[in-house]
Parts: C-alpha cells; sequence; structure tokens
C-alpha cells in the first residue's frame, strides 16, 4: 500500500513484516527512530513472538544478538557512528561464525570531530569485517533491502548491513509502498538455522582455530561473498517478480547507453546525480552513472562492463581514506585494472553532512569532462581556510586543536544550525 | 515545524502528488532555529540537496528575521505566510514585501488559533490550513486527513478546528490584498 511515511518507520515496519524474534538495540541518531518504532510494536503486540531486548550499548546489542541467532532465533539490530564503532568486536565474530543477522546502519560521520550528520565514514570503516553490505539509494529501496538482507543472510548463513543514509532517509518524509504480510510471508521462508545451539542437541560454536585451519574458514568466508554476488541478483529478480519492483541487485546504471564519462556512487545521492546528468545530458554531454547497491562483495565484474566504453569516470562518495583518496575509488579501480587508458577521478563529497548540491556536482562534473579536475578533489573545500590553518601551524608551534581551529579561522562558534 | 513540513507532505501525498519532506538536520532543541523542507511535485523526487530557492515561505516565529536571512533565495512570485497578529509593515518588513503579489503574502495569528482550539501554542497546522487557503495546492480536507495520521480524538479535532479557522482568515486576507 502506498503511503507517506518517515523513513525509518517505513524500515520498522518492513522489519516488523520479517516477523524477527530478536530485537535487540541502543538508541543513536540518527538511527534511534527505527528502534523506538519497533519498541513500540512490540510492546502493542504488533509483531508476535519477538522479544525486544534493551542493552547498555552497542558492544551488548551485538553479543546479544549473536546469542541469539546462534540459538536460532532471526536477530535484528540497527546503530551508527560511533555505535557502530563500539561494537566492532562483536560485528566481525557475528561474520566469522556465519550468523545471519541484519542490521540497519543510519549512515553517520565518526568523531573526531564529533559530528551528528551523515556520511558513509562508519560503514565504510566495516568494510572488511565480512557483512554484506547493501546501499539504499531511497527509502523505498531501504524497505526492499531489509525484506532480501534477512532472505540473502539466512540462505548464505551471513549477517547483512543495510545501509541508509543518516537523516537524508532516515528522516525524510517520503512515498513508499509497503508491501503486506502475505507478500512478505511468501517471499521471506521460516529462518532454518545452519546451525543452532540446542540442548537436545549440544554442540559449541566458536572453535579457536590455529594456523593449521585459520585460512581454510576465512577462504569459506570469501567463497560465500562469492556466492552472494549470484545470490544477490538472484534475489533481486525473484523480489521483482513478486512485488513488481526494481530494487537492491548489484549494480544499476542510468543513461549509460552511450556514455563517455560515467559517475560512480552509492547512497541516496544518486537521486541528485540523476538529476544533474540529466541536465547535462540536455546540454548534449555523453554522461551516465552507475549506482552500486551491493558494496561487499563488491561487483569487480559487473563495475568493469558497466563502465566498458567510457573515457573518463568519476567516483563521488560520501568517505575518505585519509592518506590516499577514496574508499570507494579503490575498489573501482580494481575492477578497472588494466584500463590505462582511462581517467579516473575521486570526489569526496558530503563529509559530515555538507550539503551536495546540483550545482557543486554541476562544476565538478564539467571539470571531469574537461579533464581539468583533480585526482583527488574535494568538493567544496573551503581552501582559504584550510590554508589559514596550514600556515597557522607553520608559523606557531603551540598551533592549538584543528577543529577549533578551523571554526575560529571560518568565523563558526560550533556547529551551525542553519 | 517539522511536523508542519511532514504533514504538508502527508497532505500533497493525499491529492496524488510526489512529495518529500525533511529538517535541516540539526541538533534539535526547543527553542533552536529550525528549517525544515517540503518538495511537491507531479513525478518522483530524486533530488535530496537543501530547498535553497523556495516558492513558498512559512515562517512560524517571526522573531527569527533579526536573526537569520529568511528571505534568501524566495522566488520574485513566491508566497509568504507568517504566523503573527500583526501586519508586514508592522512586523518591519514592508520592504520584503514590496512589489509582491498581495495574494501570496498572507499573516495569519496561528499560534493563537492554537491556543483557542488545542489549548497549546502548536501554530503548525493552522499554518497548513492558511497555506491550503492562499496557495490552492491542496484541500483543506487534505490537510484534515493529513491531521488525521498525524493525531487521533481531541487533538486532532481541535487541530482540525484551527486549521479552518486559518484557512478562512487566509482566504478573506488575500481577497481584501489591502490587509497585506
Amino acid at each position: 500500500m502506498l503511503k507517506q511515511t518517515e523513513g525509518s518507520h517505513a524500515v520498522a515496519e518492513a522489519v516488523a513484516l520479517c516477523r524477527p524474534e530478536v530485537i535487540c538495540a541502543y538508541p543513536i541518531s540518527p538511527q534511534t527512530h527505527i528502534v523506538e518504532g519497533l519498541g513500540e510494536m512490540v510492546k502493542a503486540g504488533e509483531i508476535k513472538d519477538c522479544e525486544f531486548i534493551n542493552v547498555e550499548s552497542e558492544f551488548a546489542a551485538m553479543s546479544v544478538a549473536i546469542g541469539s541467532s546462534a540459538a536460532g532465533a532471526r536477530t535484528y539490530t540497527a546503530t551508527a557512528s560511533q555505535g557502530l564503532l563500539f561494537m566492532v568486536e562483536a560485528v566481525y565474530n557475528a561474520a566469522g561464525l556465519g550468523l545471519p543477522i541484519v542490521m540497519t546502519v543510519a549512515n553517520r560521520a565518526l568523531g573526531a570531530p564529533i559530528n551528528i550528520w551523515n556520511d558513509h565514514s562508519d560503514s565504510m570503516s566495516q568494510r572488511d569485517c565480512g557483512w554484506i553490505q547493501l546501499f539504499a539509494e531511497t527509502n523505498q529501496e531501504a524497505v526492499d533491502l531489509h525484506i532480501q538482507g534477512f532472505k540473502l543472510a539466512e540462505e548464505l548463513s551471513m549477517p547483512v548491513m543495510v545501509c541508509m543514509d543518516g537523516f537524508i532517509l532516515t528522516h525524510a518524509y517520503e512515498r513508499v509502498d509497503m508491501p503486506t504480510q502475505e507478500q512478505v510471508d511468501a517471499f521471506l521462508p521460516k529462518f532454518e538455522p545452519r546451525q543452532v545451539l540446542d540442548p537436545a542437541e549440544p554442540l559449541s560454536i566458536g572453535a579457536m582455530v590455529g594456523p593449521e585451519a585459520y585460512t581454510e574458514v576465512r577462504y569459506l568466508a570469501h567463497a560465500k561473498q562469492m556466492q552472494a554476488l549470484e545470490l544477490i541478483p538472484q534475489l533481486g529478480r525473484e523480489f521483482q517478480e513478486a512485488f513488481g519492483r526494481d530494487s537492491g541487485g548489484l549494480i544499476r546504471s542510468y543513461r549509460m547507453d552511450d556514455a563517455e564519462v560515467a559517475v560512480i556512487a552509492l547512497g541516496s545521492v544518486l537521486g541528485t546525480i540523476k538529476d544533474t546528468i540529466d541536465e547535462m545530458r540536455e546540454q548534449g554531454v555523453k554522461i551516465g552513472v552507475v549506482g552500486i547497491c551491493s558494496f561487499r562483495p563488491f561487483p569487480l565484474a559487473e563495475v568493469r562492463e558497466a563502465l566498458a566504453r567510457v573515457r573518463s569516470y568519476v567516483v563521488v562518495e560520501k568517505s575518505l581514506a585519509v592518506g590516499l583518496g577514496g574508499v570507494v575509488a579503490s575498489n573501482v579501480r580494481m575492477a578497472l585494472a588494466g584500463r590505462l587508458h582511462m581517467r579516473g577521478h575521486t570526489v569526496i563529497a558530503g563529509l559530515g553532512g555538507r550539503a551536495i548540491t546540483k550545482v557543486s556536482l554541476h562544476r565538478a562534473f564539467a571539470g571531469v569532462v574537461s579533464g581539468e579536475l583533480e585526482r583527488v578533489h574535494f568538493l567544496d573545500l573551503d581552501t582559504n581556510a584550510v590554508n589559514a590553518v596550514l600556515e597557522h601551524e607553520k608559523t606557531v608551534r603551540r598551533s592549538g586543536p584543528i577543529a577549533e581551529n578551523v571554526l575560529r579561522t571560518m568565523r563558526l562558534v560550533g556547529a551551525k544550525i542553519l | 515545524m517539522v511536523t508542519g513540513a511532514e504533514m504538508l507532505s502527508i497532505a500533497a501525498f493525499l491529492e496524488g502528488r510526489h512529495a518529500q519532506a525533511f529538517p535541516s538536520f540539526g541538533s534539535e532543541r526547543t527553542g533552536a532555529p529550525v528549517v525544515a523542507y517540503c518538495r511537491i511535485d507531479d513525478k518522483e523526487i530524486r533530488l535530496r540537496e537543501p530547498i535553497m530557492a523556495p516558492d513558498a515561505l512559512i515562517i512560524q516565529d517571526p522573531t527569527l528575521f533579526h536573526q537569520v536571512d529568511v528571505f534568501a533565495g524566495l522566488m520574485d512570485d513566491g508566497y509568504i505566510l507568517v504566523n503573527t497578529s500583526r501586519s508586514f509593515a508592522e512586523l518591519g518588513i514592508a520592504d520584503v514585501v514590496a512589489g509582491r503579489d498581495a495574494r501570496r503574502l498572507c499573516t495569519v495569528p496561528a499560534t493563537e488559533l492554537a491556543i483557542k482550539h488545542v489549548g497549546r501554542p502548536v501554530p503548525n497546522v493552522p499554518l497548513l490550513g492558511a497555506f491550503a487557503a492562499i496557495s490552492g495546492m491542496f484541500s483543506l480536507e487534505s490537510v484534515a486527513k493529513a491531521i488525521g495520521e498525524k493525531f487521533s480524538g481531541k487533538v486532532a479535532e481541535g487541530n482540525i478546528a484551527a486549521a479552518t479557522e486559518a484557512y478562512e482568515t487566509a482566504r478573506r486576507a488575500t481577497k481584501e490584498p489591502a490587509h497585506a
């Protein structure tokens, strides 16, 4: 049924439709509305046979999730930013143990400097933790990816992270087609765990593994993600048959047929990029965009194929590999290994919630078309401010705290509200 | 404020339009200046940037005129709706509205209407009723339905009464441009 609702609430409803048996989460912005919504639904008895477990931290949230999933319960949690970092040890364990937990990450920047706004630093910090990572472009896709996510996780016995842009999606009211319980029940079978802690059939999970077998266990984790490269598009097709919508998959191309220049991005910024591309197309620029939905596993072959006919490309990403450049860009470059004639750019954009505007994208994409854009470009960087701070550090030994220096240079006191 | 934008998007959705509402993602606290945005279109809305050149401006707290340039980017033929019992001249913004289409300018005492009908100073809903009147973009009936999605019982009834009175007030006011 079509409804106009908040992204967080839509995701809470979608998770409820998946009949979770254990929900354990610790509130952190911008994820809070999702677990608040689920808490209310559990309390009102709207989710049958489901326990909402209050925990004292994110570390506890993921630890409880590991326990309940190992006991055979369909398990869900959600977090963001520092919360994800705090649970990291358990995040790796959930993956290493092969437990099909589904977790929403309402993407938010990482401190320091403390910042509650959106970017992809949090989930990108966990790109190698062994979880599948899917990125939603819209709230509709966030809803759909959770439904697909449980099926994917349980078929592979591997945890799935559904990443959605904090605030930009979680707090946005937009149109969402909410599936019915019957549709979800028909798509998502009952959870049949591959391993379960059962007093009737005692076993141990989580053996210590020495050098003689550790590589093999790790190889199997990789092999399973390679299986996911097949399963994700297959589930996307099944989903389309059942729900009539094209959601998920590995990548999605837009206006790429005759494109000479390609933009690559993930998450909600794809919408703004598509609008920008439409305007550039009207001016005769042959440009298109490839949206990456599955960041882990990374679809190397599909990205390589999608970019087969372009002469240059630009990765627009909300994350930064400090000391290198882009996180997504490094992966894209690996997909394009050997294509020496292609010119690649990285645009670091939207860090800490800075708005990514069409005006700025037009300027950057024009620089890609002309070839004049720097290889690693920080969108809308205040160069005067950073140069002033660098100059200050050159001349004064005790130059003081970095963030405070930047704010003083930009004549801002604390975070700007408007 | 945020609720107002959300309800505006619901009212538009109920009339078959696409709508997107989102807050200015700040550290929200009571009393801090807050901006919320709403886009309405006949096709899917993909754009995610903040609205920098609005077609309409609904100002809940006119004391902000002296803190923030709330009129920045407003279209020349844009709507201005202010929650106040005073006139534009009395608010000291006669220069801002000079030369603009008087049918698109309106003040409405939304806070007073909310206190009268809801018992609390919550001007969101009456402002929405007034905006329905001056813009004609959606009906008062859709506003009432949107209220029904957010509130229930006495609160919903009070809000519908407040929206209705604001709608009538705004309609009368914009029919008599001298008032603006």
